[in-house]
């Protein structure tokens, strides 16, 4: 019963959150002459279309993937800030290694997801590795190993994985991923129930990311390393007398994290791209930071806070159509995540006080007659 | 005489349960008032709210006659009142003086005043009782005491508020406070003082009262009261003594150490040096001292939490000087840490999962990679049932129980596993005298069943009561062997402070 009022508050507190933000955004707009309840219109009218939410939901595949990488080293304090360079590099080399070979359908879809797993786990690791055997903070290496992924990135894209353009194509990319290496769209299923997305393609890796998510659940809250990563986080004193090796938790948290970093990509590549290219998108390992913050590490909070963030992402195109700067989207989105937290804080109080007073009336008769 | 502090129908509710339940407490201006009850009767909820760190949900709290509505510890400090927690609030990396000043320092235009906070310092404490420059973590947990003692005095308190102060000191630390403490009384400084050790209060304390549920039960004369007396209203049972009757000793050893030793963290100085022990199936090996002289850095060793820089450690014959915590463990050893809120618990997490603490490679706890949360739940529920813990529930976060509660805890889930051998840090620091003697049954019924246990602790009457064989353990050596049955207590106290050997 308990839960299911911090659920409801929960849900409650982002919702006020939202609310407030619009609001701030709303003066932002107002102020730079636009007129906000035209632009929310607007955003709504378009954001609720089915091609749209389909959209919303490609955007946010992606950012869910990116959020669960960072809470996993949230959980036990450790900040990885390199899942934007875990899935970079994880990415492009998955696309070379995906044109490079022939396999059957599923294996092939398979071992490029493997592969993007395991250049991600390695990028991810060797962080790990530098903590527990140099003691550089994670916060740094993961930073640097940014820069090192984006620069060797570009390297062996522009020299050994590109592939050889035609005259006149100008745009530097790896060789397109024959159609065995792609993951069909789900529009299909759409269509089944009724509903047509348009030119959009529902990507099929939104499947993989709901049974993600319910791997990550179970894997923090059913297994013995996700307790032992807990325990980490609560306590590095208390974990290391219960015979828990910090340093083996560190290097295998970041593994894990890094694997998770490396399907962030994957639904891009599998579902749209086919192939890496410099205009892939970018920020969506930073983006995750915020969404794991705003779904407090939950799987279901950041399902809906990256489904929300894919949402705005989409909505806010039109903004841009019809000449109200886009920035205001990342305005907005900064605002949300403020408030989410502020929010929640607030919250937090008023529930231990309702709490402490609903059981009171239930137990004094009790305590009489004890004493 | 006029009343300092007079707290007036408190009370406080928690989910599940009512910590203060219409409190009354009223304290003369310039006495040591003790408060004593069981465990999770309410004291230190009732301190924390007079010292403004919780609000009441109810009642009044009145210092000098005047109501306050204070609301921080801010507010506290203001109005004259001082807390020393149980569990030390120091930054062990700065020195006395910075400690003491912290937060309050005096200024002179923007630079600190230092000669000032120096001389305020011996002012308070007396010559030559701090090194205002020595490092606070090379100090010993009296002298740590002393060093909070002071930073409440420094900003002003004349009231202050001492959380089971003595639980962690040996007798002669507890002298010592003492003579602080009546010293801190002539110069009309109102204390508060909670213990366990009912001989203790009736010798420090002016007056006592008694807390029961959250309620005041009594209020009772230290002059006209036995501690028989005052072990029956606070729990209504008799007072238990550690008394070990039958030697169960066998010849078989369980867990030897030879000649173990280590190095400081630079390198320079032995911590412990040499030091051979053997623990024998049904053995309670007892090690006295002062804390501070090396009992951390030997049990750290023997549970493999710290490498040893010479000698060796055997489980049952078997060579474990290299084993890793968690096999040792498996292996069949216990701990019950010194420091249970940074070693022992995870403040944050339910029950469940703090029994689960060190066990979570074996069953009931875990199968396999999976955690068997049933099993778990049952076996904590187990803990709660026979070590008397009180709790609303297993799901409850554990800071939300008492300290003697979370004691009880710790303690249930190593008798429960059945260990080979238990290591065990003042295992009843912080319980209250009635589950002081049921945790007492429980490690003689278990030793009789063949588990070897070394016991460290700051309770003499424990030490001489449980153990069949007593060691004293002096600046990281073991200096003598003694006959638990032959030894007084005054006598181990010489011999750990090093004044007889
Ligand atoms: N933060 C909290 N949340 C919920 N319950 C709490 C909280 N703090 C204390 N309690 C409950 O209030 C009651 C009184 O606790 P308190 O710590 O005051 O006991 P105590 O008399 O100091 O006991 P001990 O001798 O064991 O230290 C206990 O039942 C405890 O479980
Ligand atoms: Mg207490």
């Amino acid at each position: 019963m308990r839960a299911n009022r911090r659920l409801v508050y929960a849900v409650v507190s982002s919702g006020l959150a939202i609310v407030f933000a619009l609001l701030v955004s709303a003066v932002i707009l107002a102020v730079s002459g636009n007129n906000p309840f035209e632009a929310y219109g607007q955003m709504f009218e378009y954001g609720v279309r089915v091609d749209s939410l389909a959209s919303a939901v490609n955007r946010a595949v992606p950012l869910y993937f990116s959020a669960m990488a960072v809470a996993l080293g949230f959980k036990m304090g450790l900040f990885n800030i390199g899942v934007e360079g875990q899935y970079r590099i994880a990415v492009l080399i998955a696309a070379a290694v995906g044109a490079a070979i022939a396999l059957p359908g599923p294996l092939h879809v398979l071992a490029i997801i493997l592969t993007a797993m395991a250049v991600g786990a390695a990028w991810s690791g060797f962080a790990g590795y530098l903590k527990v055997k140099r003691g550089v903070h994670e916060v740094i290496s993961t930073i640097m190993l940014n820069y090192v992924a984006t620069g060797m990135g570009a390297f062996l894209l522009a020299n050994w994985l590109r592939q050889e353009n035609p005259p006149g194509d100008l745009v530097i990319k790896t060789p397109e991923i024959p159609e065995s290496g792609r993951l069909p769209s789900l529009n299909q299923v759409l269509e089944w129930v009724g509903l047509d997305p348009g030119r959009v393609n529902l990507y099929g890796m939104a499947v993989l990311a709901v049974v993600a998510g319910f791997g990550f659940h179970v894997l923090i809250n059913h297994t013995r390393f996700g307790f032992e990563l807990r325990a980490s986080g609560a306590s590095a004193g208390a974990a290391r007398t219960a015979g828990i090796d910090p340093g083996r938790m560190v290097v295998l948290t970041m593994v894990i994290s890094g694997a998770i970093a490396g399907l962030v990509g994957m639904a891009h590549l599998l579902g749209f791209f086919h192939r890496y290219t410099i205009d892939f998108p970018t920020m969506l390992g930073f983006t995750g930071i915020a969404v794991a913050l705003l779904g407090r590490n939950h799987p279901v909070g950041m399902a809906a806070g990256a489904l929300l963030f894919g949402w705005f992402d989409r909505a806010t195109q039109i903004l841009d159509l019809r000449g109200i700067p886009k920035e205001i989207v990342f305005i907005l989105q900064g605002v949300i995540l403020l408030s989410v937290v502020v929010a929640y804080a607030v919250v937090e109080v008023r529930i231990r006080a309702a709490e402490s007073r609903a059981v009171t009336g239930a137990l004094r008769p009790g305590a009489e007659e004890e004493s | 005489m006029s009343l300092a502090i007079e707290l007036v129908g408190i009370t406080k509710r928690y989910p599940g349960v009512i910590a203060n339940d219409r409190i009354n407490l009223a304290v003369r201006e310039g006495e040591i008032h003790a408060v004593v009850g069981e465990n999770g009767a309410g004291k230190s909820t009732l301190m924390k709210i007079l010292y403004g760190m919780i609000p009441p949900d109810e009642g009044e709290i009145r210092i000098r006659g005047e109501a306050t509505g204070m609301s921080s510890a801010r507010d506290a400090i203001e109005a004259g009142i001082g807390m020393v927690h149980q569990h030390f609030m120091l930054a062990e990396q700065m020195t006395v003086l910075e400690n003491v000043i912290l937060g309050a320092e005096p200024r002179q235009g923007l630079k600190i005043d230092f000669e000032q906070a120096r001389r305020r310092i011996v002012e308070i404490s007396g010559e030559g009782a701090l090194d205002a420059d020595q490092m606070v973590e090379e100090l010993s947990v009296g002298e740590k005491q002393r060093v909070e003692i002071a930073k409440v005095l420094f900003r002003g308190a004349q009231i202050l508020i001492l959380d089971e102060p003595t639980a962690v000191l040996v007798p002669q630390e507890v002298e010592e406070l003492f003579v602080s403490l009546r010293e801190l009384r002539e110069r009309g400084v109102t204390i508060i003082f909670i213990s366990h050790k009912l001989d203790e209060v009736l010798e420090i304390a002016d007056s006592i009262t008694v807390i029961r549920a959250g309620r005041t039960v009594a209020t009772a004369d230290p002059r006209r009261i036995s501690t028989r007396d005052l072990a029956e209203l606070m729990v209504g049972a008799e007072l238990p003594t550690a008394e070990t009757r039958l030697s169960t000793v066998t010849d078989q050893v369980l867990l030897q150490a030879e000649g173990v030793g280590t190095l400081s963290e630079d390198e320079d100085r032995w911590v412990i040096e040499d030091i051979s022990l053997r623990i024998h199936r049904g053995e309670v090996l007892g090690i006295a001292g002062v804390e501070g002289n090396g009992q951390r850095e030997l049990v750290d060793i023997l549970m493999g939490l710290r490498p040893a820089d010479s000698g060796r450690v055997l489980l049952g014959g078997e060579d474990i000087t290299g084993m890793s915590t968690l096999r040792r463990r498996e292996a069949g050893i216990g701990l019950i840490p010194a420091d249970r809120h940074g070693r022992g618990l995870l403040l944050v997490s339910p029950l469940w999962e703090n029994a689960m603490l060190g066990y979570q490679s074996q069953p009931p706890f875990t199968r396999g990679w999976l955690v068997d949360g049933v099993g778990a739940r049952r076996r904590t529920e187990d803990v709660v049932d026979q070590f008397d813990v009180r709790t609303p529930g297993v799901e409850v976060k554990i800071h939300a129980l008492s300290g003697g509660n979370q004691q009880k805890l710790l303690v249930g889930k190593e008798m429960l596993a059945t260990p080979q051998v238990l290591l065990a840090s003042h295992p009843t620091r912080g319980i209250d005298v009635g589950a002081q003697a049921a945790v007492w049954e429980s490690i003689r019924a278990a030793r009789a069943e063949g588990l070897g246990v070394l016991l460290i602790s700051a309770d003499l009457d424990e030490l001489i009561g449980l153990s069949d064989t007593l060691m004293v353990i002096l600046r990281g050596r073991l200096v003598a062997t003694l006959d638990p049955g032959q030894v007084t207590p005054a006598e181990l106290g010489s011999y750990m402070t090093g004044a007889s050997q």
